[in-house]
């Protein structure tokens, strides 16, 4: 039973990258450099100072991380649901979920932020001695000309202070170290096993992933909803949506899609995984990238509906300040970042990717891939730089950060791709991946 | 298939007496015992030129479609209309319903607008999920009922079922079936042709 068979297919291509992929790692570190030589000029040189430097990060960090845990969720469903289709292209997912130590270190900045106390991200973050009293945020209310009165939740009012218990500095970056440890472990600890299976071909590896997947599952659940209030909403602390973690989840996965959809051609294309790696497996990660996409939709769309049914002001004043507003005097920019959204995010992938051809054609694939990525970042550019103020901000600044932190993932994800196969070599169900076809 | 009309017992056996007035066959039945020798067999009927002919099998077979040369089905097409139907349909009636008062109308059909919190009484915030479930309705619909349709469903009685061999089509036997209407269809020479697959069996099974 534990007896190692290489299937036939295998031997005949490489399994491990070659050396070129050390050009590849040359090519992300230049790309690095000038990510982070534009942001820093764009730092120097524009007047918006470190707050817009501080949210740009925060886009940049929540895109990466998003690919670090749509691949965990790839590994945990598809041995939760035991599938046999995925086992050839679930190796890409096990890297992106085990390059979490990089995305984790990307940490640092946002963590040194907070714990300094200035309030750059996370008005929250300022310390007790900067709230306003009551009485003088009335003056201070008043005092405010036009649509100002919109970002009142980056002084630390009352409303703030309420929150304190949770959105205060220590508990914080407690969290995150958890959030931080409990993902990097669960990453490694599906990679171990799958990596180890490869030389042993023990089976019971592969049940004993099944077994835990669900419970490691409900973890998952959990602190990624927690991480995306954390990370992403807590930037206007007055806003709650608990919606919001099942929002970043959907674009999360849809992105970690994209990139599996990109990376997979781009292995292929350099002579790996050849005739290991089909049109069927494409086929059904284009399925799954469909579903993901009107998920998104279907998420996005409940978070605003509720929220534009009750109209609340504490709610609705989040999407106020991205332009998502019946009130001309209150419209803004963003409105434009918003019906692109609506639009690029879901309406135009959903009837792009509707069709079986499309999902079986290489370049079709690939195109709708690239795009729904771009857009992924979009969505999160929308949920945080809308901090900035009702002008949009897109320069340099926001640009090289998600080049240079997107190059940064990327280098760790090729280092720790080119010490373990490209595919789960002796995987009980290896055969039937690749012999599988849609019917 | 107008026989599902005036034969409407489930099977075969009291149809002997009209048997005896419809001599003409319906198909030719060839027997396998195993997958890799039905989808050969089925490769080289469609290689012979054969159009109008069927596999059945107890388990879904990989690559059938093929061997076979099915065409693909138009049944994506029935449920993007059903869904398009159920978009615009629900999209109509909502208002119609919440956000019309037409004079003339009667008022069993007469819209109803109602303010809502201070709501638009036509806003399409509110009535996007009753959209979005008229049109998973109608799309669900489409493609069951047409794959019914396609499938000319239900049908109670089938030729094939005269064939005894034939009941072991769902657990343990593969059948090729060349039906006679096939232009190249010809009792003498398809059962020809057919013994040449090496069957376990070969049967005609009338009309």
């Amino acid at each position: 039973m534990s007896s190692p068979s290489p299937s036939p297919d295998l031997s005949k291509q490489p399994l491990r990258l070659g050396p070129e992929s050390q050009g590849w790692i040359r090519f992300c570190i230049i790309a690095a450099v000038v990510g982070v030589l534009s942001a820093v000029a764009h730092l120097f040189l524009a007047v918006d100072g470190d707050k817009r430097f501080f949210l740009a990060y925060v886009v940049a960090y929540g895109f990466i991380l998003s690919l670090s845990l749509g691949g965990l969720f790839f590994v945990m469903i598809q041995h939760l649901s035991r599938a046999g289709w995925s086992v050839v292209v679930r190796r890409p997912a096990e890297l992106l979920a085990a390059n979490m130590p990089v995305v984790a270190l990307l940490f640092l900045p946002i963590a040194v932020s907070v714990a300094m106390g200035g309030g750059e991200i996370y008005p929250w973050a300022q310390p007790d001695s900067a709230a306003v009293e009551y009485a003088e945020e009335g003056t201070f209310r008043e005092s405010l000309a036009g649509v100002e009165h919109l970002y009142l939740h980056q002084v630390l009012d009352g409303l703030t202070m309420e929150k304190r218990p949770y959105l205060n500095r220590p508990f914080f970056l407690l969290r995150w170290a958890l959030f931080l440890a409990l993902w990097m472990w669960m990453a490694h600890w599906f990679l171990k096993h799958s990596t180890l299976q490869d030389e042993t071909g023990d089976h019971q590896l592969t049940v004993k992933q099944e077994t835990w997947a669900g419970l490691l599952l409900l973890i998952y659940a959990l602190t990624v909803s927690f991480g995306a209030w954390d990370l992403l909403m807590s930037v206007n602390p007055h806003w709650f949506s608990t919606i919001f973690g099942v929002y970043y989840f959907t674009g999360a996965v849809a992105g970690t899609l994209a990139v599996m959809i990109l990376l997979l051609k781009f292995l292929q294309g350099r002579g790996y995984l050849n005739e290991v790696v089909t049109v069927e497996h494409y086929h059904d990660l284009g399925k799954f990238l469909f579903a993901f996409v009107f998920f998104w939709g279907y998420i996005a769309f409940s978070q605003y509906m509720l929220i534009w049914y009750a109209a609340l002001p504490e709610t609705t004043g989040w999407f106020t300040n991205r332009g998502a507003t019946a009130v001309r005097e209150e419209m803004n920019g963003w409105l434009w970042i918003a019906i692109l959204l609506v639009v690029g995010h879901f309406v135009i992938p959903f009837v792009g990717l509707m069709s079986r051809h499309v999902k079986r054609n290489g370049g079709g694939l690939v195109f709708w891939a690239g795009w729904v990525l771009v857009f992924h970042w979009l969505d999160i550019y929308w949920v945080v730089m809308p901090e900035m103020g009702p002008a949009v901000v897109l320069g340099p600044m926001e640009i090289g950060l998600a080049v240079a932190l997107s190059a940064v993932f990327a280098i760790g994800l090729i280092r720790r791709a080119s010490k373990v196969n490209l595919v789960p070599t002796h995987d009980p169900r290896l055969a039937d991946s690749i012999a599988f076809e849609n019917l | 298939m107008q026989d599902a009309a005036s034969h409407p017992t489930p099977h075969g056996q009291a149809t002997a007496a009209t048997e005896q007035a419809s001599a003409a066959p319906f198909a030719m039945l060839a027997e396998f015992a195993d997958v890799t020798s039905v989808v050969n067999a089925a490769r080289k009927t469609r290689e012979q030129g054969y159009v109008h002919f069927d596999v059945h099998s107890p388990l879904p077979i990989h690559g059938i479609d093929r061997a076979v040369g099915i065409r693909p089905t138009i049944l994506p097409w029935l449920t993007l209309a059903g869904g398009l139907a159920g978009f615009f349909g629900g999209l109509f009636l909502v208002w119609w319903m919440n956000a019309t008062m037409f004079s003339g109308v009667t008022t069993s059909l007469q819209g109803y607008p109602y303010l809502i919190s201070g709501k638009p009484i036509f806003s399409l915030q509110a009535n996007i999920p009753i959209i979005f479930e008229t049109t998973i309705l109608l799309a669900a619909f489409a493609t069951v009922f047409g794959m019914f349709a396609l499938n000319r469903l239900p049908m109670l009685y089938h030729p094939l079922f005269k064939s005894s061999r034939f009941s072991r089509v769902t657990s343990d036997r593969f059948f090729l079936v060349i039906e006679a209407d096939d232009p190249k269809y010809d009792s003498r020479w398809t059962r020809e042709f057919l013994e040449k697959l090496d069957p376990l069996s070969i049967e005609e099974v009338d009309d």
